[in-house]
């Protein structure tokens, strides 16, 4: 690494001086992953605390519909593959490329939390709320959290498509869809742990 | 609708205490001075464009500073108020249910609005200028941070006045905070002020660990940082492990109040036991977060004014890093009452007084640095001095709480009591004055007078001690805590009065410091050298008050404790003057976004706290906003030329 006062003031080492400074960006935004690891554990281990606490209620294996949610499993590894090729076309120096691939990414993201949603009214009609048990909160609010997270995912892919399009791809911009790329992928580890433990197990 | 008015106004506002009103007047007056005052001389300006918008570490510390001593006379009062009620039997000053209400908001504000930001405001004003880098990792969030955790603050203490205070105890602990017992906004005050601040803590602990792992002066390796640095960086660490789980536990809480969730519901199969669990895995290591970088502090004074290496620097930096992990390994014992195998209590009853191994390292460490230095007794030094047996003596009755047999005794009574406030004052709050006297002249350029600050020195220490030692004995009497009142027939009269005579003798004492802070305004010694205590860190290259963008040419480090070599070489001859090259400086721009991004967090917890959902959904489109808005930002840093740089330095003496 080098020192930030060695470099002079052309325009050149203004960049090099940005650059630096983006590769900062990317390990606080690491940190920011263990931090939110750390909040996915609490709530799993709360879930798992409370996975029996059906208080008379109805069950998971009762009301869990295993199809739509493999559906939707399937959905989110796919967008989660699309955003590593826009990376890959912008490692590339293909923007327009690259934008398509978010925008896939964007579409099956937002197909992801519309299936959730969905599933979330059905069981709502089915007599499962938040207030139905321990086991419902708990359960809507894992899984809530994690549609949450896909949902500001979404709204900042969104941002960084028009930024794209603006300014093509600078250290700037390519930071951005580097940790967004983290972020999903993040979030797709956290959707397999969820698949596992809150439906293969739900069902079993 | 006028009967709707005032029926809703009733409900609204509190009423029915002459405190209350009391407060409700000062604050109106309050915020009529300070109107008038910023009209009158024009300064709203000044105020946005300086410091509302300033993304400058330094004045970032300034200001968290100056929140955290508003903090410490809120939470000073409620104590006051609390001793009070408590200096004879039968006293009817205070309802039952207004005590519950002090208890709760002087615990909450002493360590999520006093303690927290105190430390943060000296993360600010140190680590930088002690890495010998222009700012921190993250300007912008670092703004976003403090105006989180001010707004936070903001809203906590607005419950005073409207809707009610909080009153289950400062980690509300269900059943007691969930609606059944605490149907008011009060509990949801509780929860969204420490939300909202709380996440401007977790990205605090992000940037400056970051900050210590990257921004460090070429040559400063790791293992030749100052301690105080290496504290900042155990306390991050801790941070970022402990908030995201207070994060989801206030969550679900809230959940359970606002959305008839379970979680900690007696019914519905919730589980109350898991809170606690849940609230200590974050609360226990929240002790050792605020107590840390006080190690850290008294590392740097005891080494500056015995003018000494530090002893056993190698131990100590081991030390903090071993409390910061040791410390997730103990919340159990704060519930070792309510039964559970005995397994687990003996698990946690150890790795409990573990901790004690590490702490005591430390405290042989500058026991030694101090023999046969030559120490000179100035404000910090004292400070420190103070600290030890008060800290050796907490630490002793924290054992004796950790054997968990014993713990059935004096499980929450006045021993316990006794007990935190010993470490939390006598450890926390002495250093971090010791901390705030010793980089004072640093920030503002003018020491504290030494004269009212040792008579601050001594009210506080002996009142200290008039104040709690009585409670260990209380503890043992049999007077648990949040205890409101008591007879005659319990014999606990004596020890309670001279209590609260302590109190009011340490009341005192921080009447002296804001005193000497007037004075010293005025009067205080001007530090023209930049090393008023001829001390061995970075920051004291640097002239006072440090320049914005504090170091005009980036030191190159040599080695442990820099500047003392410096100055030994100079001294001696051997130092080699390099030529300094001016080099533009590239700074961050000032923003207005993290201001006003936290304005609409407020609204978020106010309308959530109210139930009011629409004012809540217009605060999170304001936060998406805002945040949309800085992703579009790119200009987002200058140069400063040359020129400027050189006349500045100039104009505090130094030439380049
Ligand atoms: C300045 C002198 C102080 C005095 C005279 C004082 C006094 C008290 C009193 C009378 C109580 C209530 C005990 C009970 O309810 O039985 C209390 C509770 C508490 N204090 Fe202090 N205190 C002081 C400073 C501090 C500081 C500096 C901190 C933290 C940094 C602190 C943290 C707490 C906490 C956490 C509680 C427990 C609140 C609860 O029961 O929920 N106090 N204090
Ligand atoms: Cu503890």
């Amino acid at each position: 690494m080098t020192n930030h006062h060695d470099h002079a003031h052309g325009a050149h080492d203004h960049e090099h001086g940005h650059e630096e400074h983006e590769q900062l960006k990317v390990l606080g935004f690491w940190i920011f992953v263990v931090t939110d690891c750390i909040l996915f554990g609490s709530l799993f281990a709360t879930y798992a605390v409370l996975m029996n606490s059906y208080a008379g209620g109805p069950t998971g294996k009762e009301l869990f519909e295993l199809p739509g949610i493999i559906a939707s499993t399937f959905i989110l590894l796919t967008s989660s593959f699309t955003s590593g090729l826009a990376v890959l076309a912008m490692n590339k120096g293909k923007v327009k490329e690259m934008i398509s691939w978010l925008a896939v990414t964007a579409v099956l993201g937002l197909a992801f939390v519309v299936l959730e949603i969905n599933e979330f009214t059905h069981l709502v009609h089915e007599g499962a709320t938040m207030a139905t048990s321990a086991f419902w909160s708990a359960f809507f609010t894992l899984v809530g959290t994690h549609g949450l997270h896909v949902s500001v995912g979404l709204f900042w892919m969104v941002a960084l498509m028009i930024q794209l399009k603006r300014r093509g791809i600078t250290p700037v911009t390519r930071r951005k869809v580097t940790n967004l790329s983290l972020y999903w992928h993040f979030l797709d580890v956290v959707w397999i742990f969820l698949f596992t433990v809150v439906y293969l197990m739900g069902v079993m | 609708m006028w009967e709707n008015l005032k029926e809703f106004a009733s409900t609204f506002f509190v009423t029915g205490d002459p405190l209350i009103y009391g407060a409700d007047v000062s604050i109106a007056l309050t915020m009529v001075a300070i109107v008038f005052v910023l009209t009158k001389y024009k300064k709203w300006g000044w105020l946005w464009r300086e410091w509302l918008t300033t993304v400058d570490h330094k004045r970032i510390g300034i200001m968290y500073l100056i929140a955290s001593l508003l903090m410490l006379f809120r939470g000073g009062v409620d104590a006051l108020l609390m001793r009070l009620q408590l200096a004879f039997p039968n006293v009817e000053f205070l309802h039952s249910d207004h005590y519950n209400a002090i208890f709760t908001t002087h615990g909450t504000i002493m360590i999520l609005f006093m303690a927290m930001p105190m430390m943060f405001g000296l993360f600010n004003m140190v680590v930088p200028l002690q890495l010998g880098a222009r700012d921190v990792a993250y300007p912008f969030l670092n703004a976003v941070s403090f105006w989180l955790f001010m707004f936070g603050a903001m809203l906590f203490n607005l419950s005073f006045v409207i809707g009610g205070s909080p009153d289950a105890g400062w980690l509300s602990y269900p059943p007691l905070s969930q609606n059944d017992f605490s149907p008011g906004p009060g509990q949801n005050f509780w929860i969204w002020g420490i939300q909202i601040s709380g996440i401007g803590s977790l990205a605090t602990g992000i940037n400056f660990i970051v900050t210590i792992l990257k921004m460090r002066a070429p040559g400063m390796k790791l293992s030749n940082m100052p301690l105080f640095s290496w504290s900042v960086l155990s306390s991050s660490i801790m941070i970022i492990f402990a908030f995201p789980i207070l994060t989801v536990t206030i969550a679900l809480l809230f959940l359970d109040r606002f959305a008839g969730a379970h979680f900690f519901t007696m019914g519905g199969g919730g589980n109350p036991m898991m809170y606690l669990n849940l609230i200590w895995m974050w609360g226990h290591p929240e002790v050792y977060i605020v107590v840390v970088p006080a190690f850290g502090i008294f590392s740097e004074v005891v080494a500056t004014f015995s003018k000494k290496t530090i002893f056993g620097y190698k131990s100590m930096v081991w030390a903090l890093m071993s409390i910061a992990v040791a410390s997730f390994f103990t919340w159990a014992h704060h519930f070792f009452t309510m039964g559970t195998s005995a397994s687990v209590i003996v698990f946690f009853a150890i790795s409990t007084m573990v901790i004690a191994i590490p702490t005591g390292v430390k405290i042989f460490n500058w026991l030694f640095t101090m023999f046969r230095g030559r120490i000179s007794f100035k404000q910090p030094m004292l400070w420190t001095i103070a600290f030890i047996p008060c800290f050796v003596v907490g630490g002793a009755t924290g054992v004796m709480l950790a054997v968990a047999p014993a713990d059935y005794q004096y499980h929450n009574s006045y021993f316990l009591i006794a007990h935190f406030h010993q470490v939390l004052i006598g450890g926390v709050v002495f250093g971090y004055l010791a901390g705030i006297y010793y980089w004072w002249p640093k920030l503002f350029g003018f020491k504290l007078d030494e004269k009212l600050g040792k008579w601050g020195f001594w009210f506080w220490n002996i009142g200290f001690y008039v104040c709690f030692m009585p409670q260990y004995a209380l503890g043992f009497m049999g007077m648990t805590r949040r205890y409101y009142t008591y007879g005659w027939d319990r014999g606990w009269a004596d020890l309670n009065l001279i209590s609260t005579v302590g109190a009011f003798l340490m009341g005192i004492g921080f009447i002296f410091q804001v005193w000497q802070i007037a004075y010293s305004i005025k009067h205080g010694e001007r530090d023209t050298t930049g090393d008023p205590w001829n001390a061995r860190t970075l920051e004291w290259s640097i002239p006072s008050p440090a320049p914005f963008y504090n170091f005009a040419v980036v030191p190159t480090v040599k080695g442990a404790d820099d500047w003392w070599l410096t100055k030994e070489a100079k001294a001696n001859g051997t130092y080699k003057e390099e030529p300094a090259q001016l080099e533009p400086i590239h700074m961050p721009k000032n923003s207005g976004i993290p201001f006003i991004m936290s304005i609409f967090w407020f609204l978020v917890g106010f309308g959530f706290t109210f139930g009011w959902v629409w004012i809540a959904v217009i605060g999170f489109i304001g936060v998406a906003l805002c945040m949309w808005a800085r992703s579009f930002q790119y200009d987002t840093d200058y140069y400063v030329p040359v020129e400027e740089v050189r006349s500045t330095e100039a104009s505090l003496g130094r030439v380049y």
